[in-house]
């Protein structure tokens, strides 16, 4: 991950500005929008980042290789595997934004789904319609240098990727459950105070805790946290807590997989534990 | 005997630019005539309709705003609406009021980021907003703080902007107290400010002289200009509920794109802020009424590059709204109203920033949803625009193709279009046969 940092001076006054392109691939455009949404930083990135590639920002579209290149959205389509390819080839940092790109997002349903059948759903005619049967993470692909979570990306650690790059420092963002940041917010436990099955004790911290700070369940936008309790970069307790929604606050096996195939439904710790819930649902 | 053959032109744009989403746009001229325009839709599907299925009613809000990081308000709106006639749920007084607050703030913040970082450098003749900020920086500031005062509103009720977390089936999972939406005030009357000037700016562009024969649709309620209720009306005569628009609008399927084409009896029509504008100025507030009339403009307004005007004075109505629904604001006693599950099959029409946005639901008794239906506003205006570029093509046929290219573009970007919506959109490719 990110061996090849961005090399930024700062000195010479034009040739220096690193180029950055932003490319879309299956996703709702919300992390792009998280960029036009820096209001008050877009101006000042525009300066000194030289925006080379952003469609949905700008009629200039300039060839690569790219500086750090932004890939938002999942690998659905046979032309886009196909396409992720060349961008890499073009990008000397690769950096995915938000839950799309990272981990397959919310359309990584049809992983479980046949997509034959979805077509039939959606279309008149199936048929026109080119579509792989799954919806991959940004990985699978091509090597990826950071990654960042959320759903949609936290604008602040985008910033902070963003700067660490450009300073030619190695990213480095927390990765702690959103747990923590409740209890240090002074956060009422939505599930110790009113039963709420919330995913805040096996999700990754980068939204500030919002869903709890507004009396809902974390529903896992950015992904699992690491290292709660098996160590650093090891993936989170989930089976437990699955358990405790399923004994503790009576969920049926169905309602617990449900928790747990959501947002980031196809990320293996999520997606092992939906599996396991799907048998008991089998079972029942 | 030499037979005269006919020229082939081909000019080509792959990827349109300041949209949401991609998607490209293909153009045959044969004989310098028009032939055929197709708005070709490459966004992948995502099947979100296939999915919501055997989702707890429940989920449905988080899910379905992930259709489009521009405007999931719309999206929550039309679903918790859509539900909530299912399981026969008023939702009244402040909560309906805070309602009409998130959406104000989608408003705000989508059509700011049009107008001045999408559409604007159209006039202004600039690649982008942050290259137009070069030589006038005080205004793309403006419409970033502009934008940003949406954003606060939608923070405040809903977490966060993109893909907000606290809409739910019978209100909200947290009201906001007073003194929070009071500390939104001051904000708000600089962006009413901004928004007044916002209004002019865009009233001095040069329009092009362009009128094509349009049917306007949009919601209108009696008592204001319309976000979440209202009858469906044309301005040539329909008037229905949203329970019956899947008998009115049909959706059909073209070859060549990811999206439905969506139909009004079989032709092309226009949602969005020039048909709301059309049909609801008599709704607008005071300052919104009077800086449009200010404007010399004569309504209806029939020149789809007005698109920026229409969206501007919305901008400016929603800011006047968000202070009046602030100014009467009472914290209701619940935040939301307690839901009993019942079977049932629901539909709702809201209006989205882009224009009306259909949903429609199948729930068992166990709040499972069996089946949905989602008409977002850009499958519907695709047609129109196929058609107004059809009829805005001939007048730049003697230009080289890059310049076609351009004013296409341009022509796209006045509806606003977002393909992310609609795929469930654009590079452009021109054909030319024969003598241009």
């Amino acid at each position: 991950m990110g061996d090849r940092p961005v090399q930024h001076r700062g000195t010479t006054k034009k040739a220096a500005r690193p180029t950055l392109g932003v490319f879309k691939f299956a996703s709702c455009d919300g992390c792009q929008l998280s960029i036009l949404n820096l209001e008050d930083d877009l101006l000042a990135l525009g300066q000194v980042l030289d925006i080379a590639y952003f469609p949905e920002a700008s009629s200039e579209m300039r060839a690569g290789p790219y500086d750090i290149a932004l890939i938002e959205g999942s690998i659905t389509t046979p032309e886009d595997a196909h396409r992720i390819l060349s961008v890499r080839e073009q990008a000397k940092v690769l950096i995915t934004i938000g839950a799309c790109a990272t981990a397959g997002g919310i359309q990584a349903l049809r992983n479980w789904a046949d997509v034959e059948a979805f077509k039939q759903v959606v279309y008149p005619s199936p048929q026109y319609i080119q579509s792989l049967s799954t919806s991959t993470p940004i990985s699978e692909h091509v090597r990826v240098d950071f990654e960042l979570w959320g759903c949609p990306i936290d604008k602040a650690q985008l910033l902070s990727v963003l700067t660490d790059l450009l300073a030619g420092m190695q990213p480095k963002l927390p990765t702690h459950p959103v747990c923590v940041d409740c209890k240090r917010r002074g956060i009422v436990c939505v599930m110790v105070a009113k039963g709420i099955p919330c995913l805040g004790p096996v999700t990754r911290t980068g939204c500030g805790a919002i869903c709890p700070s507004m009396g809902r369940d974390c529903y896992g936008c950015f992904g699992p946290a690491e290292g709660t309790v098996q160590g650093p970069g090891l993936p989170p307790n989930t089976s437990s807590l699955a358990k405790e929604f399923h004994h503790g606050l009576q969920l049926i096996p169905v309602e617990v997989l449900r928790r747990f195939r959501g947002i980031n439904g196809s990320v293996k710790p999520f997606r092992d534990e939906s599996l396991i819930w799907e048998h008991e649902k089998r079972e029942t | 005997m030499a037979e005269k053959k006919p020229k082939t032109r081909t000019i080509a744009v792959n990827i349109i630019a300041r949209v949401e989403g991609e998607g490209a746009l293909r153009v045959t001229v044969k004989d310098g005539v028009v032939q055929d325009v197709e708005l070709r839709i490459f966004e992948p599907p995502r099947f979100f309709e296939a999915f919501l299925q055997g989702r707890h009613y429940d989920e449905v809000p988080d899910i379905v705003a992930r259709i489009c990081g521009i405007c999931p308000v719309a999206y929550q709106m039309s679903a918790v609406h859509a539900l909530e006639q299912i399981f026969g749920i008023q939702v009244t007084g402040a909560l309906r009021d805070l309602r009409r607050l998130i959406y104000c703030g989608e408003w705000i913040e989508s059509h700011a980021l049009h107008v001045y970082m999408l559409q604007a450098p159209d006039f202004l003749g600039y690649d982008s907003g942050i290259a137009m900020a070069k030589d006038h920086a005080n205004i793309v500031t403006r419409g970033l703080r502009l934008k940003k005062s949406g954003n606060a509103i939608m923070t405040l009720l809903g977490g966060r902007s993109v893909h907000p977390v606290s809409v739910k089936v019978g209100g909200f999972s947290r009201v906001p107290r007073r003194r929070e939406l009071e500390g939104l005030k001051d904000e708000l009357l600089w962006a009413r400010d901004a928004a007044v000037e916002t209004v002019r700016w865009v009233a001095g562009f040069e329009y092009p002289d362009f009128l094509p024969d349009s049917t306007f649709v949009a919601l209108r309620s009696p008592e204001e200009y319309p976000f979440n209720e209202g009858q469906i009306v044309s301005n040539n005569g329909l008037q229905i509920s949203a329970a019956e628009f899947e008998q009115h609008f049909f959706e059909r399927q073209v070859s060549y794109s990811t999206a439905l084409h969506c139909t009004l009896q079989g032709s092309s029509y226009i949602v969005g802020p020039l048909a709301r504008l059309n049909l609801n100025h008599h709704q607008l507030l005071p300052l919104a009424k009077q800086v449009l009339e200010d404007s010399g403009l004569a309504l209806p307004l029939r020149n789809p590059f007005h698109g920026i005007l229409a969206r501007s004075v919305e901008i400016l109505y929603a800011l006047e709204e968000s202070l009046r629904l602030i100014e009467r604001y009472e914290p209701p006693p619940l935040p939301a109203v307690p839901v009993v599950v019942r079977p049932g099959t629901g539909m709702a029409c809201t209006e989205a920033p882009r224009g009306i946005l259909y949903h429609r639901y199948r729930v068992d008794g166990d709040g499972i949803i069996r089946e949905a239906k989602i008409v977002p506003p850009t499958s519907q205006n695709q047609g129109r625009i196929e058609q107004d570029l059809r009829l805005f093509m001939p007048r730049l046929l003697n230009l080289p193709d890059k310049k076609v290219a351009l004013a296409c573009e341009r022509v796209i970007r006045c509806y606003d279009p977002c393909i992310s919506c609609a795929t469930h959109f654009l590079k452009l490719d021109i054909s030319r046969e024969g003598a241009a």
